[in-house]
């Protein structure tokens, strides 16, 4: 189960608004390298993960994502908040708009909606520790493109924060990798699936 | 009652403290045998922990284990401004 926390990971001050960019930066809460995928990838797969300090490492990688995406939202939030129907014209705003006037709705930059099929939850730990690792780098080249694009440093300053739990994710999940190697045969990462292949058996005393 | 503490000065020392807490929780998940970075951990969440109690008892509760600090005589966890609004954590 899960406990709100009533704050932000990192604090957002947006004092003025850009629908503009808000388009832009949409694209990390509903897009295809966004936070919502990367949460849901993560807590999908660790179901059936078989190493516990790699099903701790999904767990706290997929609630962090959360608070990003609670992050991005409030950037989104805050970029487009009294927005008057002129500057929703003027500023290229109307099709969202139409939609969903001022709320937020999880969708890609070009407007796609946001879809499960962003993520992959295989039941293969290398080949799922695998998927995470790039998603983590296309997290971090997305935020890339946006500072590229932001000249405010007021949504500059969140978007770096967030920028740089990507690479410490990446570094995480590397770890977890390494850890699941060991667990296998060095000869052969491949001869089994251990989500599959080894049985899982209750440790518990009641049942020995 | 002690004198009331700097509600940004506070909030600064809660994101600060929760952020060592979450970066080191994942560090640990993959080093438990890390005595060091466990020393780490236990200061920081013992930081967090009474920074929140603090905060909550003067400017109401941010986590729901710390609203009953605040909200003897009414229910105030939905009082303060969320987080994304104006003046929000």
């Amino acid at each position: 189960m899960w406990n709100y926390e009533k704050r932000l990971q990192y604090p957002v001050k947006i004092t003025q608004t850009n629908p503009k960019i808000a388009q832009i930066i949409i694209t990390q809460f509903g897009g295809p390298d966004g936070e919502l995928a990367a949460s849901m990838r993560y807590l999908a797969q660790r179901y059936t993960m078989p190493y516990n300090e790699v099903t701790g490492t999904l767990t706290d990688i997929g609630t962090e994502e959360l608070a990003h995406l609670e992050m991005i939202c409030a950037i989104v939030h805050q970029l487009t908040r009294n927005l008057t129907p002129e500057e929703i014209e003027k500023y290229g705003f109307d099709k969202y708009y139409v939609d969903h006037t001022l709320a937020l709705w999880p969708q890609a930059a070009s407007g796609a909606p946001w879809t499960a099929t962003y993520f992959q939850s295989k039941g293969d730990p290398i080949t799922d520790l695998h998927e995470d690792m790039a998603a983590e780098q296309k997290a971090r080249t997305t935020y890339d493109n946006i500072l590229r694009l932001v000249k405010d440093p007021e949504i500059c300053d969140p978007i770096r924060f967030l920028r740089k739990r990507e690479i410490v994710h990446y570094q995480r999940f590397g770890e977890s990798l390494r850890i699941v190697q060991e667990h296998l045969d060095s000869k052969n990462f491949y001869a089994i699936n251990p989500e599959f292949d080894i049985r899982q058996t209750c440790d518990c005393p009641q049942h020995k | 009652m002690s004198e009331c503490p700097c509600r940004k000065e506070l909030l600064n020392q809660i994101n600060e403290a929760s952020f060592a807490v979450d970066d080191v929780k994942l560090y640990l998940n993959t080093h438990p045998w890390d005595d060091e970075a466990l020393v780490y951990f236990q200061e920081y969440s013992r930081i967090r922990n009474e920074a929140l109690k603090e905060y909550a008892k003067h400017y109401g509760p941010l986590t729901i284990d710390t609203a009953s600090l605040s909200c003897e005589e009414q229910w105030d966890w939905i009082d303060a401004p969320w987080p994304w609004q104006e003046g929000g954590c």
